[in-house]
C-alpha cells in the first residue's frame, strides 16, 4: 500500500515537472499560450452572405469561394496566424490578431477587386459619360472586365522607368477585348474599380488611347508601384463570388490586450494566493497539502491550455480563476468528511480513506452537472455570432472541472497518505480534527 | 444542532419576497440592454489631453449624435456607447473629435447589427432552458434509487430559477440606479451561476440521499435538516473561496469583467442560500404535500404588500 502510494507520488511528481516544462519551454511546436482577440488585441469581423443572387444549390460553394479568397487577400497583409471560417451556412468569421491597420484590413477583405473597362458615351439623361464596354459574343453582350483576367498579372516596369501591371486575357476576355478594342482605335478606354475611375500616380484618371486591336494581353500604366502591387495580389487572388456585409466587429488595441493579460494574471495569482492562505488556517496540514494539489492543478491546468491549445479570452480567463475556487472544493467535501469521520472515533488513516470514499459520490455528482452546463455552453457558444466569451469561459471552466477533481481526489490523497505513516500524524491538532466530546 | 428545514416557512418566505421584489425590479426598470441585445456601436477612446466627460458630450451631441452613453473608464478613457456606425461614420467621428480635442487612440470598437442582436437573445435563452432540462435530467437519474427522484431534479431547478431571478432583479435596480447594461459577459455570469448553484445543491441531496439509506431517521425533515447541518461549513467555506477569486477578479481585472464579476458575487451568496435555505426544504414541504400552505403564505404576503 505504502510502496504503491510512493509509485504514485513519483508518477504526479513527474507529471507536474512536465507540466510545468511544458508551459515555460516550447512543446509540440506550441512556443506560448494562445490568446484571444481581447487579450492579444487585433480584430474580430464577422460577415453575411446574400445569396439572393447566387443559383440555389451552390452556396456552400460560393462561401468556400469566398473564404478561399479572403484569405489569399489577408496573405498580402502579412498577419501571422489569421483565422478565417464559416459559422453556420451564411457567415465568415475573421479573426485578425494584432492587426494595426484595421481599416487597411477591412477594405481589403470588402474590395470587389473587379475592374471594368468603360468607354466614352452617354448616360440616360443624354449627359457625357463613361459607359461599360461590351461586345456581343455568341448572341450574348459581355461587358470587358478584370473577371475575364488569368490570375497571374504581375507588376513590371518598361525601358522608360514606368511602372506597368501586366495582364493577360483568358479565351473569352480575348475575344471580348478583340471587339472592343477593334471598335475602339483612336479613342480612349477608362478604367473603373468598384465603380470609381482607377487613378493615377498624377491623380488623373487612367484612361488610355487605344492603338490597335488587343486580344491576348495587355498592361496598365500610370499606377504608383505601391497601387500596382497591390492591385495586382487583389486581382491574383480573385474575386469574393457572393456580397458580404458585415455583421459584427470587434477592434481591440494591442496596448489595451496586454494590460488585460497582466490584470488578470495578478487576480489569478491573488486568488490563489488568499484561497491557500484559507485553505492552510482553517484546515491546516490537510489545508497546505491541498494548497500543494493547488499548484499542481494550476500548473497543469495551464499546460493543459498550451497544449490542446485552448485560445485565451478574458471570459476564458474568468472561467480559470473561478474554477480555481471551486478546484479546492472536492478538497473542502473530503477534509470536512475527514473531520466527521474522525470525530465518531476512527484512527487518523481511516478517517483520511473514509473521507474521501464517503465524499466522492458527492464530488462526482456536482462536478458531472456543472460540466454538463459548460458543454451546452460550447454547444451554444458554437452558433453565436460573438461566441469567443462564452466558449471561452466553458472550456476552461470544463477543464478546471474535471483536472480538479483529479488533483483533489488524486493528489491531496496520494500526499496524506505519505504523512500517516510519519511522526507529524499523531499530532491530530495538525489536522484540526476533534474527538466527539461525549 | 441548528433548526434550518423546521423554519423552512421562514425561509421560503423571505424567498418568495426576494423573487417579488424581483419581479416588479423587472417590470418596473427592466434589463438595460447592450448592443449585444439591441445593436449599436461601443467605442473606447483614450485622449491626450485632459478632456471633460461634459465637453465630450456637447461635442457629440454637436456633431449629430444625441442618442450617447458617455462613461469614463478607471483607466481615463472614455467609454462610448452609440447607434451603429459604419466604419465610415466611425472615422469620421474619430477625426472630428481629435480636431476638437487633439490626439486620441482607438482603444476597443465594437459594432453590431439588430440581426444578430435578435440572435443573441434567442440562443441564451435557448441556453438557460437546455441547461435546466440537462440538470433536471441528470439530478433525477442520479437519484433514481431514492423514492421520488423527480422530487430532487424538480426541486434543484426551482431554486436555481430563483436563484437566477433575484440576480436579474439586482441587475434591474442596479441597471436603473448606476446604468448597468446586460452584456454577454452577463449572461456568461447567469450561465456561471447555474454551474455553480447546482454543485452546491447536489452536495446537500447528495448527503440526504446517504441519510436516507443509512436509515437515519423515519422522520424526513428530520434527515433533510441533518443533511443541512451536516453539509453547512463545506457550502460556506466553498463560497468564501469562489468568493475570494472572485474579488479578486473584480478588483485587479475591472470594468471589462466587471459585469461578470458582480452577476457571480450576487449569485454565490444568493445560491449559497439557496442550496442551504430554499432547495432541500422543498423537498420536505413537497414530501409532506404542504405545497397548500405555500400558497396561502404566499397570498397572505401579498396582502400585507
Amino acid at each position: 500500500m505504502a510502496k504503491r502510494n510512493t509509485i504514485v507520488f513519483f508518477i504526479l511528481l513527474a507529471l507536474f515537472a512536465f507540466a510545468v516544462c511544458a508551459i515555460i519551454y516550447p512543446m509540440f511546436g506550441r512556443e506560448e499560450l494562445r490568446l484571444g482577440l481581447d487579450l492579444q488585441g487585433g480584430v474580430h469581423l464577422v460577415y453575411q452572405a446574400d445569396f439572393s443572387d447566387i443559383e440555389p444549390g451552390t452556396e456552400a460553394d460560393a462561401i468556400e469561394g469566398a473564404i478561399a479568397v479572403i484569405e489569399r487577400r489577408i496573405n498580402v497583409l502579412g498577419v501571422t496566424e489569421p483565422l478565417i471560417q464559416k459559422q453556420g451556412s451564411d457567415r465568415i468569421v475573421v479573426e485578425l490578431p494584432g492587426v494595426s491597420e484595421v481599416e487597411k484590413a477591412k477594405s481589403l477583405i470588402g474590395e470587389t477587386a473587379l475592374l471594368e473597362f468603360r468607354e466614352q458615351g452617354v448616360d440616360e439623361e443624354g449627359n457625357a459619360a463613361w459607359v461599360p464596354a461590351t461586345a456581343t459574343i455568341d448572341g450574348e453582350e459581355k461587358t470587358l472586365t478584370s473577371g475575364y483576367f488569368k490570375e497571374n498579372t504581375y507588376v513590371g516596369q518598361n525601358s522608360l522607368g514606368a511602372i506597368l501591371l501586366y495582364f493577360e486575357w483568358d479565351e473569352e476576355g480575348s475575344q471580348i477585348c478583340g471587339e472592343v478594342t477593334g471598335r475602339l482605335i483612336g479613342q480612349p478606354l477608362a478604367i473603373f474599380l468598384s465603380g470609381e475611375p482607377l487613378l493615377g500616380d498624377d491623380g488623373q484618371p487612367i484612361a488610355p488611347i487605344v492603338q490597335s486591336v488587343i486580344t491576348d494581353r495587355g498592361q496598365i500604366e500610370g499606377l504608383s508601384l505601391n497601387e500596382a502591387t497591390e492591385l495586382s495580389q487583389l486581382l491574383n487572388a480573385g474575386r469574393i463570388p457572393v456580397p458580404l456585409t458585415p455583421v459584427y466587429e470587434q477592434t481591440v488595441s494591442p496596448t489595451l490586450g496586454a494590460d488585460f493579460v497582466g490584470m488578470s494574471l495578478k487576480a489569478g495569482l491573488i486568488g490563489i494566493i488568499l484561497v491557500m492562505l484559507f485553505m492552510i488556517i482553517y484546515y491546516r496540514l490537510p489545508g497546505a497539502l491541498a494548497s500543494l494539489a493547488l499548484i499542481f492543478y494550476g500548473a497543469v491546468v495551464l499546460a493543459v491550455f498550451k497544449l490542446i491549445p485552448v485560445t485565451l479570452t478574458l471570459a476564458g480567463i474568468g472561467g480559470f480563476v473561478l474554477s480555481i475556487g471551486m478546484a479546492v472544493d472536492a478538497n473542502v467535501l473530503i477534509f470536512e468528511r475527514m473531520k466527521e469521520e474522525f470525530a465518531t472515533g476512527r484512527t487518523l488513516g481511516a478517517a483520511i480513506e473514509a473521507g474521501f470514499n464517503r465524499a466522492w459520490t458527492a464530488i462526482r455528482d456536482s462536478n458531472v452537472t456543472t460540466a454538463i452546463v459548460c458543454v451546452i455552453l460550447i454547444w451554444l457558444g458554437s452558433s453565436v455570432v460573438e461566441s469567443a466569451p462564452v466558449t471561452g469561459f466553458a472550456v476552461t471552466l470544463l477543464i478546471g472541472v474535471l483536472v480538479s477533481m483529479f488533483s483533489a481526489i488524486i493528489v491531496t490523497r496520494t500526499l496524506l497518505r505519505l504523512f500517516i505513516g510519519t511522526s507529524l500524524a499523531k499530532k491530530t491538532s495538525l489536522f484540526s480534527a476533534h474527538r466527539e466530546k461525549k | 444542532m441548528f433548526n434550518i428545514a423546521g423554519k423552512r416557512f421562514l425561509f421560503l418566505a423571505i424567498s418568495v419576497i426576494l423573487i417579488l421584489i424581483s419581479i416588479v425590479a423587472l417590470v418596473v426598470f427592466g434589463l438595460q440592454p447592450g448592443i449585444e441585445f439591441s445593436s449599436g456601436s461601443m467605442l473606447t477612446l483614450g485622449f491626450e489631453q485632459e478632456v471633460e466627460q461634459s465637453e465630450l458630450k456637447a461635442e457629440l451631441v454637436n456633431l449629430g449624435y444625441s442618442d450617447v452613453i458617455l462613461q469614463r473608464t478607471g483607466t481615463g478613457d472614455f467609454f462610448i456607447r452609440i447607434p451603429e456606425l459604419t466604419t465610415e461614420e466611425k472615422t469620421a467621428l474619430e477625426e472630428d473629435l481629435s480636431a476638437r480635442f487633439g490626439p486620441l487612440t482607438e482603444r476597443e470598437f465594437n459594432s453590431v447589427s439588430s440581426m444578430v442582436a435578435a440572435e443573441t437573445v434567442h440562443n441564451a435563452a435557448i441556453a438557460v432552458g437546455v441547461a435546466a432540462v440537462g440538470i433536471l435530467l441528470y439530478i433525477t437519474w442520479a437519484f433514481r434509487k431514492m423514492p421520488k427522484p423527480f422530487h430532487y431534479g424538480t426541486c434543484a431547478v426551482i431554486a436555481l430559477v430563483h436563484d437566477v431571478l433575484v440576480v436579474l432583479g439586482i441587475f434591474c435596480i442596479l441597471g436603473a440606479i448606476l446604468g448597468w447594461e446586460i452584456n454577454l459577459m452577463f449572461i456568461t455570469g447567469i450561465l456561471a451561476i447555474i454551474g455553480y448553484s447546482v454543485n452546491n445543491i447536489v452536495v446537500v441531496f447528495d448527503r440526504i440521499r446517504e441519510n436516507v439509506r443509512r436509515g437515519v431517521s423515519p422522520d424526513f425533515e428530520f434527515v433533510v435538516n441533518s443533511s443541512i447541518v451536516e453539509t453547512l461549513s463545506r457550502q460556506l467555506n466553498t463560497s468564501l473561496t469562489t468568493i475570494i477569486v472572485v474579488l479578486a477578479l473584480l478588483l485587479f481585472v475591472g470594468a471589462s469583467i466587471q459585469n461578470f464579476a458582480i452577476v457571480l458575487l450576487i449569485g454565490i451568496i444568493v445560491g449559497t442560500f439557496d442550496s442551504i435555505c430554499i432547495a432541500p426544504t422543498l423537498l420536505v414541504v413537497w414530501d409532506r404535500g404542504e405545497w397548500g400552505r405555500l400558497i396561502s403564505l404566499r397570498r397572505a404576503k401579498a396582502k400585507e404588500a
